[in-house]
């Protein structure tokens, strides 16, 4: 979650949506986003929508949040209407998913399943603490439906992980890695984030052997942001931690792509790599423009169209629920430009490519440059679709701004 | 109001008329002064009094310097006796020497005001000279002497040995208690010689000053030598032989005042319905259109630019506003000269010429203070004259315009310099001026602790910054005057700047060929600094013709992507990129490189850019 929302029109009390959201529903993958928004600490870089219990003061606690989710899993039944809509994947997401009383995610799962109804073959995740997970609790998980565990690793180095500010011992992410496969998940991610300061080349070559040998399928990885407002970030203006380096940032993404293919995986999306099979279809569906409701304070959703997102604090958003009232905070509809240009921005960075017919000439003569300067595949460019080489991936930023001229 | 018995306007006896001026360094208090003759005088009560009446534009009162001059009529009682005082204020800056001269011209005599707590400063000296050249009487004065740091016994003999005088007939004032002033004002009345001249002659005027007024149009100051000018009656201006009727004579005291017309000696002012001072131009001589004089005063002078340099609109669309406002401030300052030129790193715009540093500084100011306009100016440059080997001769204006064929010699500029400093700082000042290429002229201890040193520099040597450099090497204690003397030969070559190949035509510059090297090298660096990395290198280059004399490299971006979206946060991601590529629009392109316009203006902006506004 983002520290400021953006502005956006008014959303309806109800939650309607507009006709046009809903024409075609079901024709395409829709997806329900669950946001936990909290944790035992809140870690130096997080700029996530998230809170401590202190921060959280009254009006909202863990202990009721489950039943606002179903609520609002409800709310969306109601506002989609009764159209056929299974769900092909949930992702649980935070915040700490696992700081939630047991058993409530279940709950929650269970909610959209009694709404909806999930497809063969769902995808059904949540992230993870490694700290805050156990084998019987992965095994609870396992049983109410969860078919994929995503734990954040970031580092197995001790001083990388200080600077992080994160709790975890370094080699319990891999256990629990191993501990969620032997609960059944056939589906597992580690998150790592690379660039930090003081993070040497060979830190970042030992996170990545342990994520490889953690037995997870997939793996995400993300150079550090120093978001405004974060603790972090006033460290580093103070002068207490040095800044990033983007051409450190830069070696780092090339040491991971190489690293992580040799060992059997491949990029899917800039930041994110899977053996076979691994992909995170819920990940897609964000950078395909796929239909997706967002649960929980703070959360986004898409629906044809209609992008709005909910009010961002758990007492705000809890009281809105109690009354009854859509919590969404605003929302806006994306005209044909819009759509074109997102389509653009997101799916550049998928490796089954952009579709050259959502560019117009003058962003065809820039697909066709940057083939010619090693930015983009020349033969996937024979087929029609701009596919990012890594160099390409590195700067796909720069180059979305000059396709869309 | 003025006294009953007061000699009025176009009917007073030269020999009851005074013309004087006050010479000052800014600070040293002649405002002040100024206000307190008016008020003794009775011509502003103290109720009406605005601190400072004659400095009228904000500019001038921000930075107490009065730009234009303007002459107020005193009359004064003084034993059984009624005068009257003209008092005619001078700029009081280097680069209207010109303008000075011609204030000079109309007066029989000069207060010489020097602050007792600092002694006397460059520009006053420079200005002192000038007013001895035109035989004035000078009576010299020390100001605040109420103040603690007053060294009135210490000055006074500076000021004795500066004009040879006794130190015990120097007058000593406090212009803000008003102590001393009235003998000041007897001492005028006693030792400067009433104007001489002849009533019956044809008429002659001096034009001193020359303001454009929005309602009136412009309004000339005159000071008439010979005859008698009347108000319906058709003048001439003996420059270029326009004829105009006047429509309005008078004097100003201290607000203008119509009257029957202005005889010998008087100082007055004219309105004749131009628009434009170029039509009334400081020191023409003004005559009767009829029977007029056949030979003009002598004096007159086209005011003549000596700095350049480009001035672009930030925002291209700007550009027409920028031509009316150089319009409409050309109609009040006959020095100013423009002509529109583009850039291809700064687009269209205008290459204006100036007397100087401040006069450049003021226009610059004015045009984004009165009409809002956001200015870029590239680095002044002076006027060099080139001489081909074939004997062509090519007037440079702007270093775009050097030529590259093959040179026989380039003249550039010179001024005779004047700088005043603690004997202290000697060595400082010297070790600069020879970096600056200037050679010594001459030095005089003004004091045991104060010496006037003369040196021969090239304009384009102190265009830059060399104000803020002779300040900062002598603590802020230098003073500096400066005027025009001549040309010379110089060893001068054209450096260019090129970006990924392409020349910048706003980073060239003409330099002596030893500090070509130097220049090239930091304007590289400072280009470096200055403009983002793009998704290819960058060279950086200084060259002189084909020759490369300094390279930078920008190093390619490797890394433009953000890693994550932020929990489904599309609409931010593409708010993201829509503020990106409204930074992207912004930024000019030099061949393939995108620069932003901060780095072009920083890059221009010497960090010294207080040099323009020398004190």
């Amino acid at each position: 979650m983002p520290s400021l929302p953006p502005e956006g029109d008014p959303a309806p009390d109800d939650g309607a949506l507009p006709s046009s959201a809903l024409e075609g529903l079901g024709s395409r993958p829709f997806g329900v986003y669950v946001h936990v928004p909290f944790c035992s600490t809140r870690c130096g870089y997080c700029d996530f929508n998230t809170y401590t219990a202190e921060e959280l003061g009254s009006g909202a606690s863990r202990s009721t949040y489950a039943d606002q989710a179903v609520a609002e899993v409800r709310l969306a039944r109601r506002v989609l209407g009764d159209v056929d809509l299974p769900v092909s994947t949930v992702f649980v997401g935070g915040g700490t998913p696992t700081l939630l009383p047991p058993g409530d995610l279940g709950r929650i799962l269970a909610a959209v399943r009694d709404e909806f109804g999930l497809v063969d073959g769902a995808e059904v995740t949540t992230e993870a603490n490694p700290d805050s997970v156990t084998p019987p609790s992965l095994a609870a998980l396992r049983e109410d439906g969860f078919t994929r565990m995503s734990f954040g690793l970031q580092s197995t180095a001790p001083h990388v992980l200080a600077v992080l500010d994160r709790t975890h011992t370094p080699g319990r992410a891999v256990a629990a890695v191993d501990e969620a496969r032997a609960a059944g998940f056939e589906h597992v991610n580690v998150d790592l984030i690379y660039a930090t300061p003081g993070e040497t080349e060979s830190d970042f070559a030992a996170s990545l052997d342990a994520a490889v040998a953690s037995g997870a399928d997939h793996v995400s990885a993300y150079s550090l942001i120093v978001e405004d407002g974060t603790r972090l970030a006033a460290r580093v203006r103070r002068g207490e931690i040095p800044d990033l380096d983007d051409d450190v940032a830069a070696d780092r993404y090339v040491q991971a792509d190489e690293a992580l293919t040799a060992a059997g995986f491949a990029w899917y999306e800039v930041s994110n790599w899977a053996r076979p099979g691994g992909e995170c279809r819920h990940n897609l569906g964000y950078w395909r423009g796929d239909d997706w409701w967002g649960i929980g304070p703070g959360a986004h959703s898409h629906v044809g169209g209609v992008r709005w997102w909910n009010v961002r604090h758990p007492a705000a958003y809890a009281r809105r629920i109690a009354a009854g009232l859509s919590p969404a905070q605003a929302r806006e509809v994306l005209d044909p430009d819009d759509v074109r240009v997102e389509h653009v921005l997101l799916r550049v960075r998928l490796s089954e490519g952009l579709p050259l017919d959502l560019l117009d000439r003058a962003g065809r003569a820039v697909a066709g440059r940057a083939a010619s300067e090693g930015l983009a595949d020349s033969a996937a460019l024979g087929e029609g679709r701009l596919v990012l080489t890594r160099q390409g991936r590195l700067l796909a930023d720069a180059l979305v701004r000059d396709l869309l001229g | 109001m003025a006294p009953s018995s007061a000699p009025q306007p176009g009917s007073t006896d030269p020999s009851v008329i005074r013309n004087f001026c006050i010479i000052a360094h800014i600070d040293h208090g002649k405002s002040t002064l100024a206000d307190r003759m008016l008020q003794l005088t009775g011509v502003v009560d103290a109720r009406q009094m605005r601190a400072q009446y004659l400095d009228r534009m904000d500019i001038e009162r921000e930075r107490g310097i009065t730009i234009k001059s303007q002459a107020v009529r005193l009359p004064y009682r003084t034993g059984d006796a009624d005068y009257v005082l003209n008092l005619i204020d001078t700029p009081g800056h280097v680069d209207f020497t010109y303008e000075v001269s011609r204030s000079l011209a109309a007066c029989e005599g000069a207060v010489l005001l020097v602050d007792a707590a600092q002694g006397i400063e460059a520009q006053t000296l420079a200005n002192l000279y000038l007013a001895l050249e035109n035989d004035l009487e000078i009576i010299p004065v020390l100001n605040k002497i109420d103040l603690p740091a007053a060294q009135p016994e210490k000055y006074a003999a500076e000021l004795a040995h500066i004009i040879g005088c006794d130190p015990s007939t120097v007058l000593k004032v406090s212009a803000k208690t008003g102590e001393g002033v009235t003998e000041l004002l007897d001492e005028v009345v006693r030792r400067i010689p009433a104007p001489v001249g002849d009533a019956a002659a044809p008429a002659r005027a001096m034009i001193f000053d020359s303001v454009y007024d929005t309602y009136r149009g412009v309004v000339t100051y005159v000071r008439v030598i010979d005859g008698h000018l009347a108000p319906r009656e058709r003048i001439a201006m003996m420059s270029t032989g326009a004829v105009h009727e006047m429509l309005e004579v008078g004097v100003i005291s201290p607000e203008p005042t119509p009257s029957d017309g202005v005889g010998v000696g008087e100082v007055g002012y004219l309105i004749t319905g131009v628009k434009d001072v170029r039509q009334s131009r400081v020191g023409d001589t003004v005559t009767s259109a009829r029977n007029g004089a056949t030979e003009a005063l002598g004096g007159y002078r086209d005011p003549k630019p000596m700095v350049f340099s480009g001035l672009y609109p930030i925002d291209g669309s700007d550009y027409p506003l920028l031509r009316d406002a150089l319009d409409k401030l050309q109609l009040n300052d006959a020095a100013l000269v423009y002509e529109p030129e583009s850039s291809v790193a700064l687009g269209f715009g205008f290459r204006c010429g100036f007397l100087g540093l401040l006069h450049l500084e003021i226009v610059r100011e004015r045009l984004e203070r009165e009409f809002n306009l956001d200015l870029i100016s590239t680095a002044p440059n002076v006027v060099y004259r080139v001489v081909m080997e074939d004997g062509k001769e090519i007037v440079v204006t702007n270093p775009s315009e050097f030529p590259t064929g093959k040179i026989a010699e380039v003249h550039e500029p010179v001024v005779r310099a004047t700088i005043l400093a603690p004997s202290d700082y000697i060595g400082a000042i010297m070790e600069l001026c020879q970096t600056r290429r200037g050679v010594l002229g001459g030095m005089d201890y003004l004091s045991e602790d104060r010496v006037e040193l003369r040196y021969t520099l090239p304009l384009a040597e102190i265009v830059f910054d060399f104000f803020d450099a002779l300040k900062s090497k002598t603590r802020g204690y230098a003073s500096l005057d400066y005027e025009p003397t001549g040309e010379q030969d110089a060893d001068l070559v054209k450096v260019d700047i090129l970006l990924h190949g392409d020349p910048v035509d706003a980073f060239s510059a003409i330099v002596h060929r030893d500090k070509a090297y130097a220049y090239g090298v930091q304007m590289a660096s400072k280009l470096k600094e200055l403009i983002p990395r793009q998704q290819f290198e960058v060279p950086i280059q200084a060259a002189i013709g084909a020759r490369i004399i300094a390279r930078e490299t920008i190093r390619a971006i490797r890394k433009d992507v953000l890693a994550k979206c932020y929990g489904g946060d599309i609409t931010r991601k593409r708010k993201l990129l829509e503020k990106q590529k409204e930074g992207k629009k912004r930024m000019k392109m030099v061949g393939r490189v995108e620069v932003p316009q901060e780095a072009f203006i920083a890059a221009l902006s010497t960090e010294d850019s207080a040099a323009a506004k020398p004190k």
